[in-house]
């Protein structure tokens, strides 16, 4: 908020005294009702809200159950059927929390998507784009290893297969796969730090939320043209009451979405392997994780090398992070580039089709001529994998210098109204610049 | 599968819709369960409280001396949404059963009658002795059963299943598995101690047909009266029972979760209208806005 003037103006003798002790109410005015939000947001700009939301339900959910769990290998599995049957409205508890981190990964990367999509990861908006891999990788961390905690058979068997990744580091790996287990398997001390971080982590998340929401306000809002603010009384509208309905509106919706699987399809999203209590001598015919991890896995599964397959994987999310200096082109908006368009759908699709992967087989089928096969899962994957980083190493870095972008509309304004509009506010005002 | 087959099913593949090729028979050779209809699927599904009575019944009498039920307790049986027995229904129940309790005063463990509030006994004291009077296996307990089995979908069918809320994927197995027990085909040699079966992965099930204990080999069963609510006493029909009262053992708080949801939704649903209508006229302020 360091640009806007504050439009906030104590009415009472006590606000007038809190404000010149801690001008609290002041921040939340300048941050939440006269901020100035650019006014041809489409819905794609609720995510941020609904993220919001998520992160709240997910922590107050999770501290509920946290009253009821058990994070010892022989009651763990038990306590969790305690909630669903004994404790009241348990299943609504642990059913919000197990599927909302599903709507959690749904909302973040539709978030993701249209960040990428109209350039919001752009000067002057890179630290705040570097915020939110953080919080993206936080969130990871964090659903790995709340899924460890009914210790069912997937929690187990999960759990072995990804710690097991760090022992493809050279020299240290297997000394770190013992650090992480807290012995020398996955057992009672890995669950029980497993369960003390995915406490901890949302914490963490919600403190980078805080410089993730402080980055957006300080820079202000991308919108769908790309274009920059350039009269606060044409270009924004304030946050309140014109954010503020459209962002609400848009989490009920996703509520009910939310709610469809809560209440009707709760186990859709989830394992049936992990309602079978952890056997570590039992190993299930196909370890696979999460939906939202997919991807991921079908990288990770596609370089035959271990430690390449897991260099691939962290840089398939590393790599995000510097996707501000890989792409090369001056605009912003994909609306106004033909060929990013292509390939960014593109990539949409490959992301798709490589947590398709990731659910199969590695010697499953994929094309086979006369009877012999050609292609199996994995080949699939890697020619999936080399179009995900072509991606970010070839295709945005070389667009951006021959690209040939369409004309840009000359204001915000005047991309809702044409150029003859004038844009004037009847309602409140948003704040108004400082310079 | 012809050439000309093969290379459309490698035309799909390359086209994205690999899953779309998948055959009926999974890898394995196993066959998809047939689809059942169940009282207590959908939106406003409930248990037929008649049918979870028959159901545990045949559980008692056939199942329980091998599958443990140790997460239910005997007060759920006269909870609502459940069976539907009196609560001194279920205290007689109770007194039939033994459990260990202590140690008393003189620091002595003591078996005494179940009340209500026990869970069901074990049927083995540990897996050791589950597996020492089961050829080897331990029968899996039957708590959560209903949920922790399923088969594949595949694509795209399980993206119909979210809008048609079809989820009784693990009763339906249940179901086939009971009544899936045959003669193996010609050729296939049937280890000692395994038993050949239409759905069962790999085909080779551990446990035997246990519908032998009501029916007999033409598939009559050995007491008519089996059922005494007058419904007839079939192959299909103790295997559906006994399934549904597994699902209700598995999900017992199933009724009330869609009841809620049904009033969530519709609540939600309102209030979206609402602060549609309300964003509408607060964006009617701006010109230029739709």
């Amino acid at each position: 908020m360091a640009e806007h003037h504050s439009s906030y103006v104590p009415k009472t003798g006590f606000e007038r005294w809190l404000d010149a002790r801690l001008p609290i109410v002041r921040l939340v005015h300048d941050s939440a009702v006269s901020y100035p939000v650019p006014r041809n947001l489409n819905y794609f700009w609720t995510f941020g809200g609904i993220l919001m939301f998520m992160l709240v339900s997910q922590i107050v959910t999770g501290i509920v159950l946290v009253m009821h769990y058990t994070p010892h290998v022989d009651y763990a599995f038990q306590s969790v059927e305690h909630i669903m049957r004994d404790v009241n409205y348990g299943w609504l508890m642990r059913y919000m929390h197990a599927n909302g981190a599903s709507m959690f990964f749904i909302a973040v990367y539709i978030h993701i998507f249209r960040g990428m999509y109209y350039g919001s990861y752009k000067a002057p908006r890179e630290v705040l784009w570097i915020l939110g891999v953080v919080i993206f990788l936080l969130m990871m961390a964090t659903a790995f290893m709340g899924y460890v905690l009914p210790w069912g058979q997937m929690s187990f068997w999960g759990a072995t297969v990804i710690t097991n990744l760090f022992s493809a580091i050279p020299v240290v790996g297997e000394t770190i796969v013992v650090w992480l287990w807290g012995g020398y398997s996955v057992d009672n001390p890995t669950l029980n730090r497993f369960f003390s971080l995915h406490y901890l982590l949302p914490f963490m998340i919600f403190g980078v939320v805080i410089l993730h929401v402080w980055a957006l306000h300080h820079v202000g809002q991308n919108n769908p043209s790309g274009v920059d603010v350039k009269n606060y009384q044409k270009d924004t509208v304030p946050f309140t009451p014109f954010a503020t309905v459209k962002d609400l509106f848009a989490m009920v919706c996703f509520m009910i979405f939310f709610a469809w699987f809560v209440f009707y399809m709760p186990n859709f999203l989830g394992h049936a392997d992990n309602y079978i209590p952890a056997d570590p001598l039992k190993t299930p015919a196909h370890i696979v994780p999460e939906w939202y991890f997919l991807p991921y896995y079908g990288i990770l599964r596609a370089i035959p090398d271990k430690l390449g397959g897991v260099v691939a994987m962290f840089a398939s999310i590393a790599i995000l992070a510097f996707l501000p200096w890989l792409d090369t082109s001056k605009v912003r908006s994909g609306k106004y580039r033909p060929w990013f368009k292509v390939a960014f759908w593109t990539f949409v699709v490959v992301s798709v089709l490589l947590g398709y992967t990731g659910s199969q087989p590695t010697d499953k089928v994929v094309l086979a001529i006369g009877g012999r096969t050609v292609m199996d899962m994995v080949g699939f994957a890697q020619i999936l994998t080399a179009i995900y980083f072509g991606y970010f190493l070839i295709a945005l870095p070389l667009l951006g210098l021959i690209e040939k972008p369409k004309a840009l509309p000359a204001s915000i304004a005047d991309s809702v109204l044409g150029p003859a509009g004038s844009g004037h506010i009847v309602g409140a005002h948003a704040a108004p610049p400082k310079h | 599968m012809t050439t000309s087959s093969r290379f459309l099913l490698a035309a799909l593949a390359l086209s994205g819709f690999a899953a779309l090729a998948q055959p009926a028979v999974a890898a394995g050779g196993v066959e998809q369960p047939p689809r059942q209809k169940w009282s207590f699927s959908g939106p406003f599904g409930t248990f037929d409280r008649a049918q979870l009575q028959r159901g545990f019944k045949v559980y008692r009498e056939v199942c329980a001396s091998c599958h443990g039920l140790e997460k239910v307790s005997f007060r759920n049986l006269s909870q609502p949404g459940g069976p539907g027995f009196t609560d001194g229904q279920v205290k007689t129940l109770a007194a039939e059963y033994k459990v260990m309790d202590g140690p008393n005063e003189a620091g002595e463990m003591f078996e005494r009658p179940a009340r209500p509030s026990d869970r069901f006994p074990k049927p083995f004291p540990n897996p050791e002795a589950a597996k020492a009077a089961n050829n080897g296996a331990v029968p899996p307990d039957f708590s959560v059963i209903a949920k922790a089995r399923t088969y594949e979908r595949g694509f795209p069918f399980y993206l119909f299943d979210v809008v048609t809320q079809y989820q009784e994927q693990g009763v339906d197995y249940i179901t086939a598995l009971l009544l899936g027990y045959e003669e193996p085909p010609k050729g296939v040699t049937v280890e000692a101690g395994l038993h050949w079966n239409r759905y069962f992965p790999g085909n080779k099930i551990a446990m035997g047909n246990p519908l032998v204990a009501v029916f007999d080999d033409a598939g009559k069963p050995h007491d008519a009266g089996f059922y005494t609510d007058g419904t007839p006493v079939t192959r299909e029909q103790v295997a559906r029972d006994l399934t549904a009262f597994l699902m209700w053992a598995a999900e017992p708080k199933m009724e009330e979760r869609k009841q809620t949801g049904a009033k969530v939704m519709l609540w939600l649903i309102l209030l979206a209208g609402l602060l549609y209508l309300t964003k509408k006229r607060i964006w009617s302020r701006l010109e230029g806005a739709h």
